[in-house]
């Protein structure tokens, strides 16, 4: 398990493509981290919240969210809720840009 | 047991309703034959006024195509008369001089127009208002003549005149009585009516007696009784109809206005029945669709051997199909001493409405300018409800309170759509059990709204009561998505005519509701792009995850790399690679897939690039809407019965159009003989090898529509399989919907129409063009990975962290 509150430098911002989603892994833990258009950073636990499972990190990205790459639910990066009909919630991450730094807070 | 023969002449609606009434009970009782002079499948004759009217074309008239016919194994003769019968030796003769015996033979010829017997009648430009040669005939008159005059002021005559109108002709329409339609309104209606029409621009000539068409070759005017007269340029023979009877009469079946038959649509010949217009029920010759699709029932169970209730007659409702006007009439039109009227007469609105009642039942109706109560009231009126009990008039109520009535207050049992008698009930399974969510879709699996269409309305609104909310996003036309109102058609227009060349130049033009579109609509407009500019730089985060990463995504999130085996052939060489492989990266799972090829199961993502490098051979695209494999059997270089060499050809097919991004996933097969070990039936292109050539197959489906390929064509060499092939394929990327496979989008588009523009040398030429462009864009998508370290970085890897 991931503590909380943990400030954790991941990578330099211009290294993150855009529109791509990015896995890290921490303590066997994966986050998935999202460079969107409009340049803000997201990131979110890289785990459907679809009762099947799966991964979302190679899923499709439309503004601030994330379509699941298996079963298409759409999930909000910004706070990791399901749009409807479907629900559920993904786990979110803070990101603090510093500069050229990116931090991942766990 | 040998089928029996059974023989139909007649292609027209009653008719083939009661062939799709036999499959239903039973689809290996008969062999059927039917003849139809016209050239069409059966359509609907009912919508005729509608084409002219510019509300529909038609081919969306066709209610049977002709893969309907053979799909029921149907011999159809189009465009052959049968010019008699011979009752003894049962069987029947046509034009071309074919003969065809028959167990049981249905009389289904319909009607004539009843032409007027004056001189002239037989003048150019002198026509009836029945088919669509007469359609095709008014269209034509119409680019190039002014004035055209309708006899006729009935159903018919008003519908023809609206069509007329619509195509920019100047209408006079010649009636003989005070009132128009005096059969279906009483003289309120009537005049109600005429008002309106002659807004839409008609000029009535009431109480004329035509007695001359004028003119020399072509008709140019009428001359009527009391002296006066009209220019024409062509005339509407619309004053009714009569039964088609002579072969009939000819061939010693019993006469009288129409061909007599009994409660079981049988006339007086054995084995001889007729159904439709053509045939007189108990001294009524019926012409409106619900009646005749009643005896079609009951003559398929005669036939069927499953002789119920008979037909007993029927009480017809009638309605007019003119575009602005709502009319509704059955049963008797005129009170008399016995009976009673109940009226509201609202000209404010401009509604009438008209129920006679005697002995407390309705025996009448008549409803203009609101015709939504006319299924409940032809319900009662049918069943002979009391209606004592019943509100009779309901005055200045509120808008709320007549608004919630509809629908959701409709009883399940009440019949929506009169033609086919299909009750609510029924249409609210369909939609809750099939998913339908078009009015066109629930026609297709319940058949209402198939025929008048004057229930589609109702039908609509039952869908959106039934979906709720959920109707908003699934109303009629079929939207790309959510986030835009435009069509595929549509949006590819727009593209075209705008030179939109990006996802995102198309979201803006063209007002996308959401910026960055959704996981429908931005894989469809890369696809759209990329089909319309053979050079489109692919977007490739707008893919969906499979295509993005080169590889399947399996449901644990690891990835399964299939690469090609060019039609399922191999080496031991690239076994052993594999073999190596497998067990290098501890794969979970090696397995033949169904496309005959080798697949790696189970590969984290950031190990894809290093397996790919290892292997060094082509994506096999497993996991693209593209041309996925070519299975082929062994064919001539060994089996003793392979006639070709399907493997070669095979292999070329595979080679040549790899790659290539197509509306959804393509399968091919080729076999050598028609012992079709490729399963080459069920393949999106089949090539079937015979002694001396090929047969193509297409829009076959072996998946979750089940569906037999369709034979497009044979050819004798190699290299026109690979034209045919080629051009088919451009075709169907530059047609179908996205994510529509060939089989859909065969069924949509028709057979027909893509043999019909695949026969045009230059057509395919051009087709080809366009394709080999297209392919000419395409790189090694493995290959490019292990190369590009970008490429690497941004999709196929995964960085571990350590938390301090």
């Amino acid at each position: 398990m991931i503590s909380t509150g943990t400030r954790i430098n991941i990578c330099n911002y211009n290294q993150l493509p855009s529109m791509i989603g990015q896995v890290f892994v921490i303590d066997h833990e994966e986050i998935a981290v999202f460079r969107l258009s409009n340049g803000k950073v997201r990131a979110i636990e890289n785990k459907s919240p679809h009762p099947k499972g799966g991964k979302l990190a190679d899923g499709l990205i439309s503004g601030e969210f994330i379509y699941c790459p298996i079963h298409d639910w759409k999930i909000s990066l910004v706070d990791g809720k399901v749009q409807a009909p479907d629900r559920g919630l993904v786990k979110t991450f803070p990101i603090e840009i510093d500069g050229e730094d990116v931090f991942l807070i766990v | 047991m040998a089928k029996r023969k059974l023989v139909m002449i007649g292609n027209g609606m009653a008719g083939v309703r009661v062939i799709e009434e036999i499959l239903k009970l039973n689809r290996d009782l008969y062999e059927i034959t039917i003849f139809g002079n016209e050239p069409h499948p059966n359509y609907n004759r009912i919508q005729l006024s509608n084409v002219l009217q510019g509300n529909t074309t038609f081919e969306e008239t066709i209610i049977n195509d002709l893969n309907w016919y053979a799909a029921n194994l149907i011999q159809l003769f189009t465009g052959e008369t049968v010019t008699g019968i011979d009752t003894n030796k049962k069987l029947v003769i046509s034009d071309r001089g074919r003969e065809v015996a028959y167990d049981e033979l249905i009389l289904a010829t319909g009607s004539l127009p009843f032409v007027l017997p004056v001189p002239g009648a037989d003048k150019e430009g002198v026509i009836g208002f029945r088919d669509i040669k007469d359609c095709e005939d008014m269209i034509q008159t119409a680019k190039q003549y002014k004035k055209a005059v309708v006899i006729g002021g009935g159903l018919l005559g008003l519908e023809a005149a609206k069509g007329l109108i619509h195509l920019g002709m100047k209408v006079d329409i010649v009636h003989l009585m005070e009132h128009l339609m005096e059969r279906q309104l009483d003289a309120v209606a009537s005049s109600m009516l005429k008002r309106e029409l002659e807004e839409q621009g008609m000029n009535f000539l009431m109480e004329k007696a035509t007695v001359e068409l004028t003119g020399s070759d072509r008709v140019e005017g009428i001359r009527f009784k009391d002296g006066t007269e009209t220019e024409a340029d062509l005339v509407v023979m619309a004053a009714g109809i009569k039964p088609n009877v002579s072969l009939a009469k000819e061939s010693g079946i019993y006469v009288n206005r129409g061909i007599v038959v009994n409660d079981f649509m049988e006339t007086n010949i054995p084995h001889v029945y007729a159904v439709g217009e053509c045939a007189e029920h108990r001294e009524i010759v019926y012409g409106l669709v619900a009646p005749l699709y009643e005896q079609g029932k009951v003559l398929a169970q005669v036939l069927c051997n499953q002789k119920d209730k008979g037909y007993e007659g029927s009480i017809t409702g009638t309605q007019l199909k003119v575009s602005g006007i709502d009319l509704f009439s059955a049963g008797e039109i005129y009170d008399d001493n016995t009976s009673k009227a109940i009226v509201v007469h609202n000209e404010y609105e401009g509604i009438y409405k008209k129920v006679l009642v005697r002995d407390d039942h309705i025996v009448g109706i008549v409803l203009y300018g609101d015709t939504k109560d006319s299924n409940r009231l032809f319900k009662m009126l049918n069943e002979k409800q009391d209606v004592s009990d019943f509100t009779s008039i309901s005055f200045l109520h509120s808008q709320e309170a007549s608004d919630t009535n509809d629908v959701a207050s409709m009883p399940n049992d009440e019949v929506v759509c009169g033609c086919n008698g299909i009750s609510k009930e029924t249409i609210v399974n369909a939609i809750q059990e099939e998913g339908v969510t078009t009015v066109e879709q629930v026609g297709g699996c319940t058949n209402a709204g198939r025929s008048c269409g004057r229930c589609k309305p109702v039908i609509q609104d039952i869908i959106a009561y039934t979906l709720g909310d959920e109707f908003a996003q699934t109303a009629e036309k079929k939207t790309v998505c959510g986030c835009t109102t435009l069509s595929r058609d549509e949006v590819v227009e727009e593209i075209r005519e705008k030179g939109l060349t990006t996802i995102k130049e198309v979201m803006n033009v063209l007002h996308w509701k959401n910026e960055e579109g959704c996981s429908k609509c931005r894989p469809a407009l890369n696809y759209f792009l990329g089909m319309i500019y053979p050079d489109y730089a692919d977007e490739r985060d707008s893919r969906l995850v499979n295509e993005k990463m080169h590889a399947n995504i399996q449901k644990d999130g690891t990835y399964s790399v299939i690469p090609r085996m060019y039609g399922g052939v191999t080496t031991a060489k690239d076994l052993r690679k594999l073999a190596d492989i497998a067990e290098k990266y501890d794969v979970q799972l090696l397995k033949i897939t169904g496309g005959q090829r080798i697949g790696l199961y189970g590969l984290e993502k950031e190990q894809l690039p290093a397996v790919w490098e290892d292997l060094g051979m082509p994506s096999g695209y497993a996991y693209g809407k593209t041309l996925r494999t070519v299975k082929t059997c062994v064919g001539a270089q060994f089996c003793r019965f392979g006639t070709q060499d399907s493997m070669s050809l095979g292999i070329e097919l595979e080679k040549r159009f790899e790659r290539l991004d197509t509306p959804h996933k393509v399968k091919m097969g080729v076999s050598a003989c028609p012992r079709n070990c490729a399963e080459a039936g069920i393949k999106d292109v089949g090539i079937v090898g015979l002694d001396g050539g090929w047969e193509i197959y297409v829009a076959g489906n072996g998946g979750t529509d089940l569906r037999a390929g369709d034979l497009l064509c044979k050819v004798k060499t190699e290299e026109e399989v690979y034209e045919i092939t080629g051009a088919y394929l451009q075709y169907y990327r530059e047609t179908a919907l996205y994510l529509e496979r060939t089989s859909t989008w065969v069924e949509r588009v028709g057979l027909d129409h893509v043999k019909e523009v695949l026969a045009n040398e230059k057509t395919r030429n051009e087709l080809n063009e366009r394709l080999n462009q297209t392919l000419a864009r395409y790189e090694e998508p493995w290959q490019k990975a292990v190369e590009e370290e970008q490429i690497r970085n941004a999709y196929y890897s995964k960085r571990e962290l350590l938390k301090l």
